[in-house]
């Protein structure tokens, strides 16, 4: 098979055959990031905007370089340090940038829907790069690629997703993208961070994190989002921690050979022990390595292919 | 429209022009020393397997085998529809060495640049040498085959197909017409 899309918006339109198509070609991408010269020129000449409305490291830093290697130009824009401040409206910002004619806008936006809302305006390609709290593709690509590399395969593990699954949209995107591939997704938080009708989505509840991780291949710790709306729903961080932080003890009920991953930045002592942080099954720089390899496989499939014939 | 299909090598005619060529790549680079094998993915990679096997056995000395996938250096990326990229398994230094890439058919040539792209983009080799088991025509670069299994002349319509079994062993070239 082969998979061509226009933009990449989110997991839940995506088939397991392109989930599985994705995370393959990413596996051919991955030596690129070994070599001396670590640089291919697949992409030379395409331009890549990225576009970013929220504070980033990894996810910008990780498309920055993966479009680098593919030897496209990248263009970093964060709204602090562009007109936005001065009051332009989203659309304007992007048909601005679109009028010097990129190939490519990856967008990261407070607002849900705002990189379905620019594809539908924009006649360049949009890729997510997190949408408020409604879906954050190439996290959740990258988390099963990572899961695949020490589990082999993931059709039936199960894996554990930890945190405030209200406001996470890592978690949505990683319940739609684990699910299609078969493995049993649980999700524990406080009762505040669990939002009605997530079973409809394909996973089980859990009100404790001891019952959700027992007998878990993978555990996936979700950082409290201090800077959003995390501080009100619990009592306090330390309370927080005592109940839904991983610590070894905790770690335990999980299988012996579990995977500890995070989508990072961690809050350490809050939703992981800085031992469970540093220790032996964590797979946290792991997920960041093949972050870059997952983000050039979409950059490319994107950017290659004769989009004119499919419109 | 019937499709004609005419057998050009079977499996034994293949493999008689695997050992000739084995035996002119050594006659030419006089010997193994510094030779490297790297086949261009698919077909090329399994012919590359098996003319590693016939320099191995005539020399009884090894050499390094890789495979080199070129989707990443192909310069139609944007009109192609197919986007699989296969792995590039290379895993020895090629600065210094002489290396003879292996593909199955040889036509435009732009396989060829691609592949020659990839090699240099992982070092300096001494030379670059290109073994092909059918050169059907129709060159696009200036690029030409230093081994060559068959020449065969052929119509821009028809197509050159080389089939290989399950385990990747050559089993006939076959020429389609339509």
């Amino acid at each position: 098979m082969s998979f061509n899309p226009k933009h990449v918006l989110g997991i839940k339109e995506l088939s397991q055959e392109e989930i599985t198509f994705i995370l393959d070609t990413a596996g051919s991408f991955k030596e690129i990031n070994t070599r001396d010269i670590k640089k291919v020129p697949t992409l030379r000449g395409k331009t890549i905007v990225n576009l970013f409305f929220e504070a980033s490291t990894r996810t910008r830093t990780s498309f920055e370089i993966a479009g680098k290697r593919l030897s496209a130009d990248t263009v970093n824009i964060s709204a602090s340090s562009s007109s936005v401040v001065k009051g332009e409206t989203l659309e304007d910002t992007a048909q601005n940038i679109e009028a010097m004619h990129p190939d490519i806008i990856v967008m990261r936006h407070s607002a849900s829907g705002a990189c379905h809302y620019l594809a539908e305006r924009l006649r360049c390609s949009v890729v997510n790069a997190g949408d408020g709290t409604h879906e954050h593709p190439s996290q959740a690509l990258l988390d099963a690629f990572t899961i695949r590399q020490h589990k082999g395969e993931i059709n039936g593990l199960t894996v554990a997703i930890i945190g405030d699954i209200t406001h996470s949209r890592v978690v949505r995107s990683n319940i739609y993208c684990l699910s299609k591939l078969g493995a049993n997704v649980r999700v524990a938080g406080p009762g505040t961070m669990l939002p009605p009708g997530l079973e409809k989505m394909g996973c089980t509840i859990f009100k404790n994190i001891e019952d959700a991780i027992s007998g878990a291949d993978c555990v996936m710790m979700l950082r409290i989002q201090r800077e959003r709306q995390g501080a009100s729903l619990i009592p306090s961080v330390r309370e927080y921690a005592r109940f839904f932080g991983l610590n070894e003890q905790k770690l335990k009920l999980a299988k012996e050979d579990a995977i500890v991953m995070h989508p990072g930045p961690i809050n350490r002592g809050v939703e992981l022990a800085s031992a469970v942080a540093d220790g032996a099954q964590n797979v946290i720089l792991d997920q960041v390595e093949n972050g870059v390899a997952v983000r050039m496989a979409l950059l490319y499939l994107v950017a290659g292919g004769d989009k004119l014939q499919q419109n | 429209m019937a499709t004609e299909t005419i057998e050009i090598l079977d499996k034994n005619g293949i493999d008689r022009a695997l050992t000739r060529i084995a035996h002119e790549i050594l006659e030419k680079n006089k010997g193994i020393d510094d030779l490297v094998v790297i086949g261009i993915r698919t077909g090329g990679a399994y012919l590359a397997a098996g003319l590693h096997e016939k320099l191995v056995d005539i020399e009884r000395q090894d050499v390094p085998l890789g495979m080199i996938d070129v989707t990443m250096y192909r310069d139609d990326i944007a009109s192609r529809s197919d986007l699989q990229v296969g792995q590039t398994d290379i895993r020895f230094p090629v600065s210094g060495k002489k290396i003879i890439l292996v593909d199955d058919v040889l036509f435009t040539g732009r396989t060829i640049r691609a592949a020659m792209e990839a090699v240099m983009d992982l070092g300096r080799p001494q030379t670059i040498q290109l073994a092909i088991l059918i050169d059907r025509g129709h060159r696009e670069l200036p690029i030409r085959p230093d081994y060559i299994g068959r020449n065969l002349p052929t119509a821009r319509n028809e197509q050159i197909k080389v089939n290989f079994d399950e385990r990747n062993n050559p089993q006939a070239v076959l020429l389609l017409r339509s």
